[in-house]
């Protein structure tokens, strides 16, 4: 049982707060995602549960006991970096088994560890490979079993696939998940895709300017997120002005009332965010009045890009369902029950 | 792809150039070196192996012992001070990392004698820091600290270190840092990861910085009669000294080709010994 907690962990640059008390709680077994935009102080929170930088206050505890005067190399955890880090001067095995080098364990129980770790990332038998000879995805692997030859308490991960182009990077997220979940080792990924965070996390944790915005499951912050900026990080969404009195929406010259679904996070003047997906198409008259000015079919989907009150608005239908409407037509636009949203 | 743009017999130009200035004289030097001596001052062309079996003598054994001894003392110690150091200087802001390395190149501006007389002045009795030694309490009395090996291997050294730090400074400045941080989360302490990660890795670099300084030193002739004692003229000496001043230029030619022979062996040692450490 591995539980990592980090309490009220602040990290200063100067007067730039890198780290501004962030309070996690990570139970064991989780596969976490740090995601934000670049200069969010995802990596530098990664950095400083792996020891590599040290906090300016706050604490960083596995188990219970405090790691934060632990230097790196004390702390046993695997971690992969951005740039892989592989070393060229060894071979794949004797990368994998640098850290049971290091401790001191014996040449055969060193191979057949390689070897057990090779099998699990799906590279048997390229013990004896050079790093240069190895492909982008098979360095990833390596990188990836190196981080996990000492059955690391914590297994971290900066930007692991940034390197892979789009289709092996997707591959690669499925089985790094199967991966984590075969050994249920408490993992945290740091990425600023937030599709590679959907698909592997079972804890999102948003982060913007060194705050943490929003930590939940994928489906809680995609569905109920905390604020405009977590809406708008996760997926897309429509954001416009309203004002809501807790019984009804007012935007865009329209007042829709709210029914069970909706989720009321402020009243007053706040902001109504609608994913794409839950905008209807509905004749003019029964709907708030817009017109189409782009139309993007992407075969899959096709969104309608639309101005209503001066605002654009994206309206995305399955092709099934693909209203006869063309650009420069008015159409009427309805936010579809239940999946209302408003945020401060 | 490139062949478009620049004409494939430019690489001529530089195979000319090595030819003309490189292996034309190297052949002169090499018929020199088999013939027979002439008292008046220069030689008659011939064929004899005279001068080689000269060479033989215990004495020039010993020369070429010493020779080979202080050189590879100095790549040495150039490349165990110029390691740390470039690792260090690569750690810095950019801007000092510039003013460095302007700060080493002007040192190569000056020349091997502008050196050997300031060392010799510096190590001197009457105004070398043995003076300051003295003022400071340290020793009894000024003494000299020239001619000695000491003075000569900090000659030969102060001419070395810029060479090693300027071979040593690229390869080291693209280094990943993350691959230290890696060996560190890995459980290595950082004295073991730099002996662990970092030297493996500049393996090629540190014996490209040895090699130079080595063969450098080698052909260094003024510093060891500026600094050294008689014993520990080298091989570049007693060359200087068969052509100049004994007349006898087939027998300076025969220990030219022979020096040259052995740092020849001994540079393919040493890179044979890179390429195998590099695929262990």
């Amino acid at each position: 049982m591995t539980e990592l907690r980090i309490e009220g962990l602040s990290k200063r640059f100067g007067t730039y707060f890198a780290l501004d008390d962030v309070s996690i709680t990570i139970p064991h077994g989780r596969f976490v995602c740090l995601l934000g935009p670049s200069g969010c102080g995802k990596t530098t929170l990664l950095r400083v549960i792996a020891g590599l930088e040290a906090p300016s206050a706050g604490r960083v505890l596995v188990d219970g006991v405090d790691q934060t005067a632990v230097p790196t190399h004390k702390r046993g955890m695997g971690m992969v970096f951005q740039s892989l880090a592989l070393f060229p001067h060894l071979d794949v095995a004797g990368n994998i088994a640098y850290p049971l080098a290091i401790r001191g364990v014996d040449r055969a129980k060193r191979a057949a560890r390689a070897q057990e770790l090779l099998d699990l990332v799906k590279l048997p038998g390229m013990g004896g490979r050079r790093i240069h000879q190895l492909s982008g995805g098979q360095r990833q692997r390596v990188a990836i079993a190196r981080g996990l030859s000492i059955d690391p308490q914590v297994f971290l991960l900066d930007e692991p696939l940034s390197a892979l182009d789009a289709g092996l990077r997707e591959h690669m997220q499925i089985e790094l998940r199967q991966i984590q979940q075969s050994l249920g080792v408490t993992t945290v990924v740091v990425t600023h895709d937030q599709k590679e965070a959907l698909t592997m996390a079972d804890l999102v944790i948003v982060m913007k300017e060194g705050k943490v915005q929003q930590a939940g499951t994928p489906m809680e912050v995609y569905h109920a997120p905390a604020n405009a900026f977590v809406a708008d990080f996760i997926g897309s969404t429509n954001l416009m002005p309203c004002d809501c009195d807790g019984k009804a929406i007012s935007v865009l010259g329209a007042r829709l009332p709210v029914v069970e679904g909706d989720l009321i996070r402020a009243t007053g003047a706040a902001q109504l965010s609608v994913r794409p997906e839950n905008v209807a198409l509905v004749p003019p008259a029964e709907g708030i009045p817009a017109e189409v000015t782009f139309i993007r079919d992407l075969g899959e989907s096709v969104h309608f890009v639309m101005t209503a009150g001066g605002r654009t608005i994206t309206a995305q239908v399955p092709p099934a369902a693909r209203p006869e409407i063309a650009v420069g037509d008015a159409v009427g636009l309805a936010f579809r029950p239940g999946h209302r949203v408003v945020l401060a | 792809m490139n062949g478009a743009v620049t004409p494939r017999w430019i690489a001529l130009w530089p195979a000319l150039m090595l030819g003309l200035f490189f292996l034309v004289p190297f052949g002169i030097m090499i018929s020199v070196s088999f013939a027979q001596r002439d008292a008046g001052g220069f030689y008659q062309p011939g064929f004899e192996l005279a001068s080689y079996a000269r060479f033989l003598a215990p004495f020039f054994a010993r020369v070429l012992g010493v020779s080979l001894a202080v050189s590879l003392g100095a790549a040495a110690i150039c490349v165990l001070l110029a390691f740390p150091f470039t690792v260090f200087l690569a750690s810095m802001s950019r801007k000092v990392q510039t003013r460095v390395l302007v700060v080493l190149l002007s040192v190569l501006s000056l020349s091997e004698v502008i050196i050997g007389f300031s060392l010799s002045t510096l190590l001197s009795q009457t105004a070398g820091i043995g003076n300051l030694f003295y003022w400071l309490g340290l020793i009894e009395a000024p003494r000299a600290y020239t001619p000695s090996l000491f003075a000569l291997m900090t000659g030969l050294c102060y001419l070395g270190f810029p060479f090693a730090v300027l071979v040593l400074y690229a390869p080291v400045s693209r280094l990943d840092p993350e691959v230290v941080e890696a060996a560190r989360t890995m459980g290595a302490s950082a004295p073991r990861a730099f002996m662990g990660v970092v030297v493996p890795m500049l393996r090629g670099a540190i014996v490209g910085a040895f090699i130079l300084v080595f063969v450098f030193t080698l052909g260094s002739y003024l510093l060891p009669q500026l600094l050294g004692r008689p014993e520990h003229w080298t091989l570049s000496v007693h060359i200087t000294d068969q052509a100049i001043y004994q007349a006898n230029l087939p027998f300076a030619a025969a220990m030219s080709v022979f020096l040259m022979l052995v740092a020849m062996a001994l540079v393919g040692l040493s890179s044979l010994a890179a390429r195998d450490g590099g695929a262990a």
